[in-house]
């Protein structure tokens, strides 16, 4: 028999009881944000200054606006792994466009010609991975680890490996170092980006379409819903948002780089579970996305200023994802408790 | 007086918002065949998701046997002799129904499972029921019904003592349904105790020795099963039903949907042509798999079509898209919510306003307002008497006709020209049928076309204006008033062969 009367089944714990409603309605995300704070304060004194948070935010913005292409695409139930190539790639053609323009015109005009060209090229490997998975059907795991693998292999071809190098200083200048009222730039772009796809995917037609389509193909095909046109929007606004990232990049390290990147696809993914963004596709919220982003940068620059090994920050950074994991399964567990009224 | 197999005492229940069961008591009886009856939302699913293990109570004791048992879960009430068919299936579709048939129980040596002895097994399963299924196909290759029957024979266990069964006819025909009331007649002859849940009445007068009546989660009395229906009504809504069927209004003359010898790919309809006008009321009658819901599914684009013509409001769309037939007024209500129709984890909002987000007060070009979309959401929810009427609780959260109903009130918020219908009442509980019936009445007084596909007669019988009937991927017969009746219907559901000379063809 269960308990067997109702009085057995109430809490006997108020704090407990607390905590896990706490816990349940708002994830694991602030807790392991509060956690991380407290521990890297207290292993170094340069950790919570107005400099070093500032810092990390816009080290941090570039896998944010990754994260935010990611999670579109995860909100559909696939995936993209080839995030880290579409970013080399973009890095180098933007790179390679700037310079040979610089050539014959304006800082200027150079810059947005490479702008342009990097943003095409983002769009158009996102054009490649939704016409393969929407038209083709190819499952999105393998059609983005293929891509993956083409556009890597393209971006080396095209710089034979060597950095691209003599960019217009202004690039950097404007996009790099430059800050707007006290805070970089590729911050302000980070949550400009991130306010346009909470409006996409809120406010917007195609926004519910992108969900729906996600929690269920078949209903929405009935609802007469394009699978094809939706798809297509998410892929292409996930290579939009990695070349976004990509180009702010290539202006911080000056030079357009055939490998970076490379761990991105593990990165925005972990992001994405992290801040409780589902796999199966259908739920998730842009907040979750960020916070889950920005929790990864935290505890990379933590471990930077308490000087760890670069080698152990990967076996944690691992370990973490594992834990967010469990942490959230014990979340809809805990859900379904709470929701039951015994907790 | 025999010892219950199963004695339920004071069993409560609690989801946020709803108590979905307060303080039950419920006896199962040996050798009985004990009916729950509530309207949607009362807690009957609820109630056998508990004694089947699926679900932990939040107060109240469990006795099987003469014992006091803790369910920990479905495999704990399995090994007490308890099985359950559930409403919303349990089925692994990426498997096998043979596999699916052995599941928890694999036969197989050394660790490895044995391929052969499993579909012999389940072949063995299957032909003791006459279900005529492959053993090989897919779970997620097979329609409802036969998922259905899946079910019901997976259920069926040796050492079984108490079978439940959660609404089991809700997507059979008459004829599949009457192979299940003998299986269930015969288990009852065994001893075993069986729970049943149904909305239909005539299936409480044929299995029923008691009827228990749940109210808002509460018990309302248990009483002999040769209650008459009236009273049965009136315990469970606490007021008077009177006339189910509402009067047809005079249907129109113009054609608003021809098919002309319309032939799937799959050879699931051959050579069908009907026609639906403008205010009336079409029935679509057969047994499961007679094509009567592929031809349905075939003018609304969801099944490949291979000879033959579909024409709609005068324009050819033979295998156009959903889309663009949605586009020339025409709206699809799936027989398969779960599958096809509801978005579970999303609100049910979302569900209901999906396909017509374009429409006037729910957006401004491609921008969405959050607080028209509510209001038109919740408008509908309550005008189709959900309970609970919150638009903004997942779809999942809803119990299965209240599903139903809110997947019924997103194709009437469509104002259409051409509804088609499958199994438009799948699991709605009689008083809200009352309901439903009087909308689907409405929209051809307004001069839409109404197609009905249904394997529940009195719903053909009663609702309809005129009546195709289906038997081997062929329309049989066309009737029109008094032929519309059980025995010129039944007659051609078995029909074999060319179509009978009413066919319109
Ligand atoms: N997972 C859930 N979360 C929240 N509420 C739920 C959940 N499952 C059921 N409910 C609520 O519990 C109540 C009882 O639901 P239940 O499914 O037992 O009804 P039912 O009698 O089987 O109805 P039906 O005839 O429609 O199948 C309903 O109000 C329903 O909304
Ligand atoms: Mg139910």
């Amino acid at each position: 028999m269960t308990a067997s009367s109702p009085a057995v089944a109430r809490p006997r714990n108020l704090m407990v009881s607390l905590a896990a409603r706490g816990f349940v309605k708002i994830g694991v995300l602030p807790v392991l944000v509060l956690v991380a704070l407290v521990v890297f304060a207290s292993m170094s004194d340069n950790f919570l200054t107005v400099e070093n948070i500032h810092s990390a935010l816009r080290q941090n913005s570039y896998i944010v606006i990754a994260t935010l292409g990611q999670f579109i695409v995860l909100l559909t139930g696939g995936f993209d792994l080839s995030i880290g190539a579409v970013t080399a790639l973009v890095s180098v053609s933007t790179a390679m466009a700037m310079v040979a323009q610089a050539e014959s015109s304006s800082p200027l005009t150079a810059v947005l010609v490479g702008i342009a060209v990097g943003m095409l090229v983002g769009m158009g490997c996102g054009l490649v991975n939704a016409l393969g998975i929407a038209s083709l059907n190819i499952n999105p795991f393998i059609m983005t680890l293929a891509t993956a693998s083409a556009f890597s292999g393209l971006a080396l071809m095209l710089t034979s490996g060597v950095p691209v190098a003599g960019l217009p200083v202004e690039f950097s200048d404007w996009l790099g170092f430059n800050k707007i009222f006290g805070i970089g730039v590729p911050i302000w772009i980070a949550a400009l980006a991130a306010a346009g796809l909470w409006v996409l995917l809120t406010l917007t037609r195609p926004g519910r379409h992108i969900y729906s389509v996600g929690s269920s193909p078949k209903a929405a095909r009935l609802s007469g819903i394009s699978e094809f046109r939706t798809l297509l929007l998410a892929y292409v606004a996930a290579g939009g948002l990695a070349a976004i990232g990509s180009v702010l990049l290539t202006a911080r390290i000056e030079t357009g780089e055939a490998n970076l990147g490379a761990s991105l696809p593990l990165q925005t993914i972990a992001a994405a579970v992290i801040g409780g963004v589902s796999l199966r596709g259908g739920s998730g919220r842009v907040i979750d996305a960020v916070l889950g982003a920005v929790f990864i940068g935290i505890v990379a620059n933590g471990m930077n200023l308490a000087q760890i090994n670069s080698y152990y920050q990967m076996i944690v950074t691992g370990a973490v994802l594992a834990l967010a994991v469990v942490a959230d399964r014990l979340r809809s567990r805990l859900a379904v408790a709470v929701y039951a009224g015994k907790v | 007086m025999t010892e219950p197999v199963l004695r339920v005492r004071g069993l409560t229940k609690k989801y946020p918002g709803v108590t979905a069961l307060d303080q039950v008591d419920f006896d199962l009886r040996r050798g009985e065949v004990h009916v729950l009856f509530g309207e949607n939302g009362a807690g009957k699913s609820t109630l056998i998701s508990i004694v089947s293990g699926a679900q932990r109570p939040d107060g109240g004791t469990i006795e099987a046997g003469g014992r006091a048992v803790e369910l920990s879960g479905v495999a704990a009430a399995r090994a007490l002799g308890i099985s359950a068919v559930f409403q919303e299936f349990s089925l692994m579709p990426t498997m096998t129904v043979a596999e699916n048939l052995v599941m928890g129980s694999e036969p197989g040596r050394f660790g490895f499972v044995d391929r052969r002895r499993i579909r012999r097994l389940a072949r063995e399963r299957l032909d003791e029921f006459g279900f005529r299924i492959a053993p090989d196909r897919l779970v997620e290759t097979l329609s409802r019904a036969e998922q259905q029957m899946v079910e019901i024979a997976k259920a069926f266990r040796p050492e079984l003592s108490v079978l439940i069964l959660d609404e089991p006819t809700a997507s059979l025909t008459d004829e599949e349904a009457e192979r299940l009331f003998a299986l269930v007649e015969e288990a009852r002859g065994r001893g075993i105790g069986i729970i049943y849940i149904t909305h239909r009445m005539a299936e409480i007068r044929r299995l029923a020795d008691r009827v228990t009546v749940l109210r808002d989660g509460r018990l309302v009395t248990t009483v002999p099963g040769d209650t008459p229906d009236e009273q049965l009504i009136n315990l469970m809504t606490g007021r008077v039903v009177e006339d189910l069927y509402p009067e047809l209004p005079v249907p129109g003359t113009d054609v608003v949907l021809a098919a002309r010898g319309l032939t799937t790919f799959d050879g699931s309809v051959r050579n069908a042509s009907f026609e639906l006008r403008a205010g009336e009321i079409v029935g679509f009658a057969g047994l499961m798999g007679s094509g009567k819901s592929a031809a349905a599914r075939a003018c609304f684009g969801l099944e490949r079509v291979d000879s033959g013509t579909v024409t709609i409001a005068g324009q050819d769309l033979t295998g156009a898209k959903p889309a663009a037939v949605m586009k020339s007024g025409v709206v699809y209500l799936p027989s398969d919510r779960k599958q096809e129709g509801l978005f579970l984890e999303r609100p049910l909002r979302e569900t209901v306003t999906l396909p017509w987000l374009r429409r006037a007060p729910m957006s401004t070009g491609p921008l969405l307002r959050p607080g028209r979309e509510r209001a038109v959401a919740g408008d509908m929810l309550r005008r189709m008497q959900l309970s609970p009427a919150d638009p903004e609780r997942p779809a999942a959260s809803y119990s299965g006709g209240n599903q139903q109903k809110g997947l019924l009130g997103r194709a009437l918020l469509g104002e259409c020209t051409t509804y088609l219908l499958d199994e438009p009442t799948v699991g709605v509980d009689v008083g809200a049928r009352v309901t439903i019936y009087e909308r689907i009445v409405a929209l051809a007084r307004a001069g839409s076309a109404v197609l009905v596909v249904s394997s529940e007669l009195p719903e053909i019988l009663h609702l309809c204006h005129r009546v195709y009937v289906f038997s081997h991927g062929q329309i049989t017969a066309e009737l029109t008033g008094a032929d519309i009746n059980e025995e010129m219907i039944l007659r051609h559901m078995m029909h074999w062969g060319e179509p009978a000379a009413k066919d319109i063809a």
